[in-house]
């Protein structure tokens, strides 16, 4: 563990419905590298969120060590966990989850404005060089609402790097999105990833797993299979062959 | 998050629904608005009540014979005939702190001038009563001591009886007038003072020397009530004190005994007057204030609903860093904003309320500078009262599972 970006240790999550117990993760040990680029897999139900929304500090483990960055997160306060989400991670939706009539620019600019350090010009020449790193600096003052979903996702990305944080967390950011659009978000996350950004996604499909370099995959709250990739695969480049597959796959 | 960066939020989300965020603050505007309106004809009548009080003169007594109250009968005030003018002779010996002090009857008179007809009260006064009321001629003089011991045919008179008789701006200094039949002459014009309070025509009135009206026109000889006024303010209690001795001895009646006699002091009856004026303030500014309340409570409810519809917007800004704080304090700026916008509103209708109900209806009104920072604080106390339960709730949500609501 010396010098991971995350690790966690026997993390159990029990969710409890009255008398129901839930036992979503049953002991589940990592160890995430700098410069790491994981895929967690598994069948649905067996704990993938759970895992990522206590890594994203978004939740705490019933039991079990989480230390991210060299640091313990057990022992967190709320507040301190919010400065962790604020500080450390970039976490990537499903679903987006951008703030609705809020232009991109403004909801990239939003994990700064909850940091006091950073001016305003700052916040502003920041959140312009993430929306460029994604491909979107043209459409810096467009509406969510007028932007695909391919593009929501990647405003979305643009936000969860703002804030240069140490990993970032990615719940089935492809999920939503048609073939051509998730190659591009696989595309941006390898760029970051070359760039030395730490990144654990969650997703069912192998062929976007391929993209990643190591494989995690998960049954009923235990991780059973752990693989380096071989040969991982580019997405920039598999992006320059597909127009003419997605042209055909539509007729 | 910045205080400007929270505001621009703030702004934000209230334009998101105008029609909602206006609604909300039309309570605050018309329980704010009914509140600086109702203190400002609460305080208005209250200072002109005080005016009207002090225009009675300065540092006034007035000492009327007491209802006996033998048999639990009581009755009116100066319904007793038991004061003489040498109870004021005696006053006037031994009472050093009592400046002034004038003997009072009061009748009705039919005034007439030629073929000119006019019905008004003729007071019988010492020339004191002018001092003892601050009353000022506009013209000719006030008759002297010397016209009562003779109980000279003289009078002086308000400008209503002026225009009545003689019509509007006549000088009738000079001038014979017949007051039941007796002739007068008018030897004096009293200055111009216009209504009072009350709707009563001050100036509808006829002041002659004590004993021409008691003798010749009422042939009694009996004292209705006098008039003092003491050395200066402070002097007031003294000299009622001064008086009720002398009075007392004068009509044989022991320290332990109930006077005969009752004396109200200016200040007594501005007392009086200023509290009946205070509960009426009062009642005006609780009724408009629970209009405000009730806004409070509106203000309360859409921000429930509002923290409700925003749960996921919750869950985005608390998954990117926000603390309970930061989103406790956005919702409170809401609220706050709602709450002082509505107040500015609401004050600015209520001064333009006053305004046209002094012009439109002439009643008397004062805005105070405290009223306004009064509803000012007010407001934005709503604001942050009415605002705190739904903001500490949404502070209060759990980041997943704001998440996770739909
Ligand atoms: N808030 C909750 N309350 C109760 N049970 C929950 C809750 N969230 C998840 N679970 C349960 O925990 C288990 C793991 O759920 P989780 O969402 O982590 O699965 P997943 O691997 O992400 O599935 P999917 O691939 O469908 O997204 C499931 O059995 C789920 O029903
Ligand atoms: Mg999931």
């Amino acid at each position: 563990m010396n010098n991971s970006i995350i690790s966690v240790k026997n993390l159990v999550k029990i969710y409890r419905m009255g008398d129901v117990e839930v036992h979503a993760l049953r002991g589940v040990n990592l160890d995430i590298r700098p410069n790491d680029f994981v895929a967690i897999m598994g069948k649905s139900g067996s704990g993938k969120s759970t895992f990522m929304n206590i890594l994203g500090c978004l939740d705490v483990p019933t039991r079990g060590n989480y230390f991210l960055d060299q640091v313990d997160v057990g022992s967190m306060s709320n507040d301190q966990l919010a400065n962790l989400r604020n500080r450390k991670i970039g976490f990537v939706f499903q679903s987006f989850n951008l703030l609705s009539r809020t232009s991109a620019l403004e909801n990239v600019e939003l994990p700064l404005m909850y940091n006091k350090k950073i001016s305003s010009k700052e916040m502003r020449d920041r959140s312009l060089k993430a929306l460029e790193s994604v491909g979107l600096a043209d459409r810096a003052h467009h509406f969510p609402n007028q932007l695909s979903g391919g593009e929501q996702q990647r405003v979305a990305i643009a936000r969860s790097l703002v804030n240069d944080p140490v990993v970032i967390l990615a719940d089935e950011p492809t999920g939503n999105l048609d073939t051509r659009t998730s190659l591009e978000v696989m595309a941006i996350f390898q760029s970051l990833n070359n760039q030395g950004i730490t990144i654990v996604i969650v997703t069912h499909e192998a062929d976007i797993a391929a993209f990643t370099k190591r494989n995690i995959t998960f049954r009923d709250g235990k991780i059973i299979r752990e693989v380096e990739v071989n040969g991982q695969r580019n997405a920039r480049e598999e992006l320059a062959l597909i127009p003419v597959m997605a042209e055909e796959d539509e007729l | 998050m910045k205080v400007r960066n929270l505001l621009k939020a703030a702004l934000r989300s209230l334009a998101k629904n105008k029609m909602r965020t206006f609604l909300t603050m039309l309570g605050i505007i018309i329980g704010v608005g009914s509140v600086i309106t109702m203190l400002a004809i609460g305080q208005g009548s209250r200072q002109s009540i005080q005016e009207q009080i002090s225009s009675l003169g300065t540092n006034v007594l007035m000492i009327f014979p007491q209802a006996s109250s033998t048999g639990g009968v009581r009755m009116e005030a100066g319904s007793s005939q038991r004061m003489t003018i040498e109870d004021l002779n005696a006053i006037r010996e031994r009472c050093p702190s009592v400046a002034y002090i004038t003997p009072q009857v009061r009748t009705s008179g039919q005034l007439v001038n030629g073929n000119s007809n006019w019905r008004t009260s003729v007071y019988g006064v010492y020339p004191d009563y002018f001092n003892i009321r601050d009353l000022k001629l506009t013209s000719g003089m006030v008759f002297t001591m010397n016209d009562d011991r003779s109980a000279a045919k003289v009078c002086i008179v308000g400008q209503t009886v002026v225009t009545n008789l003689f019509g509007e701006g006549a000088d009738p200094i000079g001038s014979f007038i017949r007051i039941n039949k007796i002739p007068f002459e008018i030897v004096g014009i009293t200055e111009k003072k216009g209504q009072n309070a009350f709707g009563q025509d001050q100036d509808d009135i006829v002041v002659a020397p004590f004993s021409t009206v008691q003798k010749r026109m009422m042939a009694v000889t009996y004292i209705q009530s006098m008039l003092a006024s003491a050395v200066s303010e402070p002097k007031i209690p003294t000299a009622s004190q001064e008086i009720t001795d002398v009075l007392k001895a004068k009509h044989n009646l022991g320290p332990s005994e109930d006077p005969d006699f009752t004396i109200r002091t200016q200040t007594d009856i501005a007392n009086m007057a200023t509290a009946t004026s205070k509960i009426l303030t009062i009642l005006l500014a609780t009724i408009a204030s629970i209009s405000l309340l009730v806004g409070g409570i509106g203000i309360m409810n859409i921000m429930l609903v509002s923290v409700t519809e925003r749960t996921r917007e919750i869950g985005i800004r608390m998954s990117v860093g926000a603390r309970g704080r930061d989103v406790l304090l956005q919702f409170l700026i809401e609220a706050l904003l709602i709450s002082l916008i509505g107040g500015f509103i609401g004050i600015s209708l209520g001064v333009i309320a006053s305004q046209l109900i002094a012009s439109i209806l002439k009643w008397p009104v004062t805005i105070s500078a405290e009223s306004i920072l009064m509803s000012f604080l007010f407001s934005s106390a709503i604001g942050i009262f009415f605002g705190w339960y739904p903001a500490r709730k949404a502070a209060r949500l759990n980041p997943i599972e704001a998440l996770r609501y739909e």
